[in-house]
């Protein structure tokens, strides 16, 4: 096609240009406060070039967030959270496509029920049920006056607890079903007349051909589930071994209300070492991800 | 090799019946065409035979064996698809190779058997390409590597050309035939290009809506068509199809604008006298003024001949001409039928019985005659 709009393009342009710019000025101004000394950082104006204390204020934001555990503790749970998402989406999306089975829609109707209740929604019950994982269970037996008593089994203050009730959303469901739906059905027939049973198919066809979908779902829920800053805050109370990267960095903000130095160069540093992973992932998925979420090649 | 039979076999979704009862031998190392319009449940007998559609009723059996409940893996038979069906992450090594892996061969052997297989089909320097670098051709050729390494008992092939465009169609087709000469396996072929079937088949078995019309050599269905359908599905342009009546004292048959042609009295003696289709192909008239005559409405080159379209008794009629006739739209078109080349059928659409030549007419080897030229009216 040929287009000749030369002012109009000039145009699209200028507003592309601006709002790059608008869009990096934050992260200038973060940089350029993490790299100034305490007095420098709270000078009015704040001077708009770095200064030379970057390398001391990462040290000390490090050493004072406690961030080589908290760290760790985040990339556990992001890195747990995808994984998890990934194989149950893939495998609930796979039942549902490709199986004929009886409550068949009332399974993928309920899947898809709790695209409508996220986790902020039910974060009451999803405490309760993080408290005690067998309650629901235990709830269904009092029911029935079956005098069973099972045993408490507590989530809260552990990995699984920070990691289980992310895990079961519905998204990544979907983004695997939508892609399942256009594989062609003649290739899961080819792969029968060859002989080659469900899993095996699923294995060696189906999850080769949605690479690209999954790397799409990886950096989706790796930087969504690096960002979770409630949910931590509700089921950790052992913070010196459980607090994550988020939480941390909350408490490295100055509040005005207890009295404490307006430290924002140390603040902002720590948000530089909080924000580098999920940059970093989608920086390396990028290539991928595009194409996951666009139309696969054939 | 088993010989594969079909008895009483029948398909319904839910309350609509698809396959109605389908009856059908095949012996071994035969070459069997199923050839019908699109819905006419040649795909579907096909993918019942494959074990991709559960049969509602009847047996399907290879050999002894009733395989009715087996799995497609546990038959034998191996498929080409229409859309090739090939695994895109794969490059062509894979792909042909990938039942062999299912089946457990170790990689040594199954490099051998591909490598064979490959060479057989002149792919052997595509083998670490993906699908997506092939053309179309190639990529028939791999589906076609991917059924054949398995050395099946039976080979399905469903549309496997419609994909491909026409001068490679007419290549692809000979490849099959050569192919199955020198492989020998017994073929299931589900087309709905005639000539496709002519061309490829030892038998054609013409389907529609669900039965069998009639089963046959390529040429007995062509010069015996057993119903009206197969004769105007068979042949290009099919069969010339007219009402009329029969008057078997006198044999001949009379249309409705009051023109008669004459029949071979001697061959067709159960013809009762009523409402009949009589029938003749373009090829067999010969333009002659005088006797038989049709509004000419235009013509259709082919280069070594035409096709002039007419109008006989508000039904159209095609008949073919050697030369340029130089007719105009409206002039009549006269032209003569030899009694032996009319086929008769009952209102019902079912041949009548004919006595004496009941093999095929053999083609006369006698040059044809010039063409005639009609004098410009």
């Amino acid at each position: 096609m040929i287009e000749r709009t030369p002012l109009l393009d000039l145009f699209t342009h200028l507003l592309l240009l601006a709002s790059f710019v608008a869009l990096l000025i934050p992260f200038w101004i973060v940089f350029v406060a993490a790299s100034h000394d305490f007095h420098t950082v709270n000078q009015v104006p704040m001077p708009l070039w770095p200064g030379d204390s970057f390398f001391e204020n990462m040290a000390v934001a490090w050493e004072r967030g406690n961030f080589g555990r908290v760290m760790l503790n985040s990339l556990i749970v992001a890195g747990g959270v995808t994984l998890g998402k990934i194989v149950l989406a893939a495998l609930s999306a796979f039942s549902i496509v490709y199986f004929k089975y009886r409550l068949r829609m009332v399974m993928f109707w309920l899947i898809f029920i709790t695209l409508m209740l996220p986790l902020e929604v039910r974060i009451v019950p999803t405490y309760a049920v993080a408290a005690d994982a067998l309650r629901p269970f235990q709830s269904m037996i009092d029911l029935f006056g079956i005098g069973i008593n099972l045993p408490e089994w507590n989530l809260l203050n552990s990995y699984s607890g920070l990691i289980l009730p992310l895990v079961a959303t519905a998204t990544g469901t979907f983004l695997y079903r939508q892609f399942f739906l256009t594989v062609p059905d003649e290739l899961a027939e080819a792969a029968k007349m060859d002989g080659a049973g469900a899993v095996r198919f699923f294995l060696e066809v189906l999850l080769p051909l949605s690479r690209t979908n999954m790397a799409a779902l990886a950096t989706i829920m790796f930087v969504w589930s690096w960002n979770q800053y409630l949910w931590p805050l509700l089921v950790v109370t052992d913070h010196q071994n459980f607090a994550t990267a988020t939480m941390q960095l909350q408490k490295l903000i100055p509040g005005p209300l207890f009295g404490e130095p307006p430290v924002w160069n140390i603040a902002m540093a720590a948000n530089l070492i909080v924000l580098a992973p999920p940059v970093l992932v989608t920086i390396l998925l990028q290539r991928w991800f595009v194409r996951g979420l666009m139309v696969t090649e054939k | 090799m088993p010989k594969v039979t079909l008895t009483n076999l029948r398909k319904s979704y839910g309350r609509n019946e698809v396959v109605h009862g389908v009856s059908l031998t095949i012996e071994h190392g035969e070459f069997i065409v199923l050839l019908g319009p699109s819905g006419c449940g040649k795909s579907t007998l096909l993918r019942m035979v494959a074990g991709l559609e559960g049969i509602t009723a009847g047996e399907i059996a290879i050999g002894p064996t009733v395989v009715n409940k087996l799995e497609p893996r546990e038959r034998g038979c191996a498929m080409v698809f229409q859309n090739y069906a090939l695994y895109p992450h794969m490059t062509v090594r894979q792909n042909i190779g990938y039942s062999l892996k299912v089946a457990g061969m170790s990689r040594a052997e199954r490099t051998v058997k591909v490598e064979e297989v490959a060479g057989t089909l002149g792919l052997s320097d595509f083998l670490d390409r993906k699908p997506s670098q092939l053309s179309g051709g190639q990529r028939q050729r791999v589906a076609m590597g991917r059924a054949m390494i398995r050395e099946p008992k039976i080979f399905l092939y469903d549309e496997p050309l419609s994909n491909l465009d026409a001068q490679l169609r007419v290549a692809m087709r000979v490849e099959i035939r050569k192919l199955h000469q020198r492989l020998g396996t017994t073929t299931l072929f589900v087309t709905h290009d005639q000539v496709e079937a002519m061309t490829l088949a030892d038998r054609i078995v013409i389907m529609n809506k669900g039965n069998i019309e009639q089963v046959g050599k390529p040429a007995e269905v062509y010069h015996r068509p057993a119903t009206t359908y197969v004769a105007r599905f068979i042949g290009n342009p099919g069969m010339n199809l007219l009402p009329a009546v029969a008057d078997p004292g006198t044999g001949i048959v009379r249309l409705a604008d009051g023109q008669v042609l004459a029949y071979d009295k001697s061959r067709w003696r159960d013809i009762a006298p009523g409402e009949i289709t009589v029938g003749f192909r373009a090829e067999v008239a010969r333009l002659a003024p005088g006797g038989f005559s049709a509004r000419y409405d235009f013509a259709e080159e082919l280069g070594s001949a035409q096709l002039l379209h007419g109008t006989v008794a508000g039904k159209s009629v095609t008949v073919q001409s050697v030369g340029n006739t130089g007719l105009r739209p409206g002039d009549p078109l006269p032209f003569a039928i030899a009694p032996h080349e009319l086929h008769l059928f009952a209102a019902s659409g079912q041949r009548f019985a004919e006595q004496g030549r009941v093999e095929t007419p053999a083609r006369s080897f006698t040059p044809a005659p010039a063409p005639t030229y009609l004098p410009v009216a």
